[in-house]
Order: C-alpha cells, then structure tokens, then sequence
C-alpha cells in the first residue's frame, strides 16, 4: 500500500482593519508615544480601549492619556519565541496595568529570566525606533524602578489619524490528503484512475475520500475507471484567475469518467471553446511529470446520449 | 406531540446598514452595533430588555478573525448574557435567525437580538474560498466557474431561453433603486446593459453576478408577551426550517437539491400552506447569480420542474407581478456573504408588517425568506405572515 501522503500547507493573508474612531485613536497615539484609554460610565479606565461600555453597552468615546509606566499583574514565561513575536530572545508575557488605567494590557516584558520577573513589578514602555501605528510601536516593555511618570492629558485629536492597518495572518498546516486519496495519487503517477465503491450503494467515488458521504461507510474496493468519459456539463472562463497560467477562453467542465458516479473537474482543450457541448466524449491528455491530466481532448466518438449522463449533472 | 405548543415567535425590531463596498469609517464592532441598534430602534426596546445574543458570519477565513462574536460581546450589549454563533457558510443569516427563534418559540428566553453580517472589504472571499491544498488540482475557476455549470445545467433541463437570467437581474437591480439600504444603486440600468455585459463565466454574465459588500443585519425576535407591547405591527413565524447534505455525493441534484426541496416542504407544513403558488404573496430567495431565481422557484415548489423560468419571463416576478421575488433587489444588489441570508429574512418580515417602504408589495401577509449555502450544501427557510399562527 501507498504511503499516505504529507505536505505543508501555509494559509496567509493580510486582512485589512478599518478602526473606527477609538482603535484609531488608540493605534494613532502609540505612534506619538501616548498611551490612550477610554473612560467608562462608572469612571473606570479601560487599556486598551474599546467602543462600547463593558457594562452598560452605551458607547464611549471619552479617551484619557494614561502614563507609559505600569504595575505586571500576572505574567507567563515565553522560553522559545516564535516567528512573529515580539522580541527573538526569551522573554516574558505580561498583563501590564499602566498608571492611571484599571485594566491591563497584554504585551512582551524583556527580562533577563523568569527570575528577574514578578508579579507587582514595576515596568515601562519600551517605545519602537521606528513607528507606524500599531501596537508594536511598543516594542515591549521593560523593568523600571524609577519614579511613576504622570501621564498627560491628550484628548485622542490627532493629525493624520491612522484609520486601517494591515493584519497579516498566517496559519501553518501539517497537510494530509489521508489513505483514500494518497492512493488516487498513486495510481495518477501511472496514469491510471482509481476510484472506490460504496460497500452499500455500490457507487463509484473519484477521486475517492475513504467513505462513502451518503451512506456514512467506510470505502476500499478500488475500481479503477476511465481513461475516457463524457463532458456532462461545463462553463466558458473568459476571465483570468491569479494563480493559474491558461490562457482565456478555457472551458472548465464536469467529466464523468466511464465507471464512476461522480463527475470530476477537468479543462477541455484540442476543440475551439465555442464547439464544446455537454455530452462530448473526451479523454485524459498527460504531460510529463505532472500529477493530474493537463486537460481532456474530444476522443471522436459519437456524443453520449443526455439520458446516459443526466443523473451525473 | 408535546402537550404544550410552541410560542409563536414575532419579529418587532429590525435594522440593517446601507450596504456599500467598504465601510472605512467603521470598525466590525462599529458595523453590527448600527444594525442592532437600529432594530433596537425600531421594537423601542433597549439592550436590557434582550435576553440572549444570536450572531451569525461566513466562514472565519473571510475577515480573518476567528471567533468574532468574543470581541463583539460588548457591542451588542451581551455581556452577562447568553451568546451563541452559528456557521452555516451563505446560509448562516437565515439559519442564525432560526435557532433565535426557537430559542423563543422554546420559551427559553422572551426576547432575542439577532444578527448577522459580513466585512468583506477586509479580506477577499475568493482567496478564503480557493486556499491552496496540497496535491489537489487547482479549482480551474472561482464562485461563478463553481456554480455557471449548474446553470447550464438548469438550461439544458429545462429548455430555458438565454435571455432569462438577464431579466432576472434587470428586475433586481431596478427593485434595488427603491430599497434605500441596497448596495447597488444603479440608475440608469437597461435591459442592453445587462445583456451586454462581459460574460465571465460563459453563461452567467458579470451584470448577472453578486457584488461584495460590507454590511450587518440585525432583527429582534419575541413572545407573544413582547409582540403585545410593540410599537409597529409585528411580523409572525409560520414555519421555519433547516436542512443540510453533502456539497458533492453520486446521485446530488445540482440543479434543484433534495435538502432545498426538503427545507420547503417542512416550511409549508408548519404553515399549513398546500400551495405555495397560490398560498404565499411574496419571497426573498438567496440568488447570487441571476439564473438562480428560476432554478429555486423549481426547488421551493412555485413552479414544476422545468417550468420556472415562465414564471420570470412572463414577469410574475416583478415587482408588480402577482409572485413578486426579491423585491429589496436581494443577493444580486446586495451581498455582505454573511449577512445576505438574514436580509433575507428580515426583508421577508418587512413586507408582512408593511414596512418595505417604496419595495413594499401591496397585501403582503404571507411572504418566504430563503437562504442558501456552501455548495447548495445548507438550506434555512421561513414563512412570515401578518397574523400570528393558529395555535
Ligand atoms: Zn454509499
């Protein structure tokens, strides 16, 4: 048997982040070294802020400067930073309570060990060289035994507000197709279609996925079929995807390989685009060294009747 | 059967935002906040008198941020109270206004916000719905390459002239000039330009396809206690119902699936509707690409198989015509993904309680919200009516 396959598989975007008025703000303010919060209805102060009243839900937009030192509430010990994180040597996670806030904010604590490191120590802002508007404009935060700074009293204006950032995400997969298909993609590698039956409605799944979705069984009689079958039916793709090199028009079109049940995916190519029909017979064209059918080409035949093919739609 | 009946669920409250591109000026907390207020509004309730919170997006991948309805507790007021998500892919805005509602009709909680919405200028619904996987061949095309061969599909089935999805979303967009929350306003919309538009996914047309929008949907629902107090006539549950199967299986219905068929069925039986042609004045059906509306009156029984297109051409489905569909301009003007299913619904309850302003159909007092999702995977439904059910 096949070994089952693995691949790595990366998901990553850059969300964009509109920030309404009090994320604005907030963002904005780290860039001029000013840390803001929000007053609530019953006086407290939130850091980081939010727009709307943890209590009573009304929305507040009154934003108080408070100082860029702090007192860590509670704290974890990061041994083995990862890509992405705040500082690339050891460091600590604290939940920093600025002066002049009542809530705490997560951020990185550089210390030298999670001895140097206690909860009601006290810390200051460690500001980035460099900054943009983002919450790593506070590089981290660092121990400090001096005296509390006051905090000023900025209202939140601001010239040049920053009203979006990007979020860029990144997801990291270990990647397996799983027994079923790693053994569709072995028999590919020889040009071959093997799909599985259905121990209880005898249908034929490719590519196959280990069980059958109706029935709710698992699958393993290996049916192999094809290499021919019938365009049951298809679309014009007149407009060019990123990420696929075919020039337009292509026809993108269901097939449903003599001997399986469902229809798979295929690019139909040797006919002009305009002449493709649903029940043209057509069959696989192979390039070297690729894992799927480059596209299918009409064999000749007669095309098939829509009664052989109108259950496959 | 139980001995006790279920309560009849009432929608006294519903707001939605003008649905546009990107909403710059707001954050996502910021977005759902004026639906809910809104609907808050316009049931003259404040957020103590809601009991329990239920949100409904699209998948994560479409704004990137997972498990939003934590950071949206504040915004809508849920905070010591219950709050639920669901996750019904395209489906999600209608199947999330379900399970509010039989969390009235349960007699859990008395009155319920719900809510549903999409940001979509934030990501791209196309990357979240193409991520590469390994050793799978490259989906040769995007939604509309997904859903044009179904269309096809539906044409060779049923014999339908081409013209037909064009006029579908001639109607559409000009039914959306009257609803002045809709995406789309396009004014000086003609029959020509639709049908000279770029065909991208030969035959579904780039004027027969759904924009992407940021947007939120929010609706109260409640008891008869609370319908008795509220200040605008309410809109009354007949029947609600979800049903879901697998995205491909052998033997799957493209065209009109068995769970859509299902869905309809279960919803009729609730209200005690033998036909629905005869017996309901109006839908608001989920059609993302033109062609769907003819395919759907098939699948929810207003018309027999192969036969839904006459309905269209024949301009029962105007908004004047005596089947009106999609009368605020519906998925084809306006589409935040995750919210599109509940407007649905909540354009549905407007229609009853005579509240759809210039989309209004005189007389509506029994109208279908539909909704639909993933690969015709999910299906959520239900009829509204201008009188409470017959208990
Ligand atoms: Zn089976």
């Amino acid at each position: 048997m096949p070994e089952v396959l693995k691949a790595p598989l990366v998901v990553e975007f850059p969300f964009t982040r509109s920030l309404g008025p009090v994320q604005s703000a907030f963002l904005t303010g780290l860039r001029e070294r000013v840390v803001l919060g929000v007053r609530t209805g019953d006086g407290r102060v939130l850091v980081p802020p939010v727009e709307y009243d943890p209590v009573t839900a009304e929305e507040i937009r009154d934003l108080v400067e408070v100082a860029p030192t702090g007192t860590v509430t509670t704290w974890a010990w990061n041994h083995a930073p990862r890509r992405g994180q705040p500082l690339d040597t050891p460091f600590a996670w604290a939940l920093v309570r600025l002066d002049g806030a009542d809530t705490a904010l997560l951020h990185a604590l550089d210390a030298p060990g999670p001895d140097a490191v206690r909860t009601g120590m006290r810390v200051r802002v460690r500001w980035a060289a460099e900054r943009t508007g983002a919450i790593t404009d506070i590089a981290c935060f660092e121990p400090y035994d001096g005296d509390p700074t006051p905090p000023g009293d900025h209202t939140g204006q601001f010239e040049e507000p920053v009203t979006g950032i990007i979020a860029p995400a990144r997801l990291d997969y270990t990647y397996s197709p799983g027994r079923a298909q790693s053994d569709y993609i072995a028999a590919l590698s020889g040009r071959r279609t093997v799909g599985e039956r259905c121990p209880s409605c005898r249908k034929v799944y490719v590519p196959p996925r280990g069980a059958c979705p109706t029935c709710g069984v698992a699958t393993s009689e290996q049916v192999e079929v094809g290499p021919r079958g019938t365009v049951t039916t298809f679309c014009i793709v007149n407009i060019k995807a990123k990420n696929l090199d075919i020039d337009v028009p292509y026809v993108y079109a269901h097939i449903a390989l003599d001997g399986a049940d469902l229809a798979l995916h295929g690019r139909i190519a040797g006919i002009p685009y305009d002449e493709v029909r649903m029940g043209l017979r057509v069959e696989p064209v192979w390039t070297e060294g690729a894992r799927y059918p480059d596209h299918y080409r009409p064999t000749g035949e007669p095309d098939a009747d829509y009664d052989t093919y109108k259950e496959l739609l | 059967m139980s001995a006790m009946s279920k309560e009849p669920v009432a929608v006294v409250g519903i707001g939605q935002t003008k649905h546009v591109a990107a909403r710059r000026d707001v954050s996502i907390a910021g977005l759902v906040r004026e639906a809910a207020r809104r609907a808050l509004d316009d049931a003259e309730l404040t957020w103590a008198d809601i009991d329990a919170v239920v949100i409904g997006k699209a998948p994560d991948f479409f704004e990137g941020v997972m498990m939003p309805e934590l950071y949206l507790a504040d915004a809508l007021g849920a905070v010591g109270k219950p709050m639920l998500r669901v996750h019904t892919a395209g489906s999600v805005g209608g199947s999330t206004a379900l399970v509010a509602a039989g969390l009235v009709a349960a007699r859990v909680h008395g009155t319920v916000l719900t809510l549903a919405f999409e940001k979509q200028s934030e990501s791209n619904a196309m990357w979240g719905l193409s991520l590469p996987i390994p050793f799978q061949q490259p989906l040769l095309a995007g939604a509309g390459g997904f859903f044009a061969p179904h269309v096809r599909a539906y044409m060779r089935r049923s014999g339908a002239p081409d013209t037909v999805g064009s006029l579908v979303a001639y109607k559409d967009r000009r039914n959306a000039l009257k609803n002045p929350y809709a995406h789309l306003h396009e004014h000086d919309i003609t029959l020509e330009k639709v049908q000279a538009s770029p065909m991208l996914w030969d035959p579904i047309r780039y004027s027969e396809t759904c924009p992407s929008s940021d947007g939120a949907c929010a609706m109260v629902l409640t008891d008869r206690a609370g319908a008795a107090r509220s200040p605008r006539p309410p809109a009354w549950m007949l029947g609600g119902a979800m049903r879901s199967e697998p995205t491909l299986f052998a033997g799957k219905d493209c065209v009109s699936p068995q769970a859509g068929k299902d869905c309809a069925a279960d919803v009729y039986r609730q209200a005690g509707i033998a036909d629905p042609r005869r017996e309901i004045d109006a839908v608001e059906m989920y059609v993302p690409f033109s062609w769907y509306e003819p395919m759907w009156l098939e699948n929810l029984g207003f018309a027999d198989e192969g036969e839904g297109w006459k309905l269209t051409e024949s301009g029962v489905t105007e908004l004047d015509g005596d089947l009106p569909v999609n009368m605020s301009g519906g998925v084809l003007s306006t589409n935040p993904i995750g919210a599109s299913g509940m407007i649905r619904f909540a354009e549905a309850a407007l229609q009853v309680r005579g509240q759809a302003g210039e989309h209004q159909v005189d007389g509506a007092r029994r109208v279908l919200g539909h909704a639909y999702g993933g690969g015709s995977q999910f299906f959520s439904m239900w009829l509204v009516g201008d009188e409470p059910p017959a208990t």
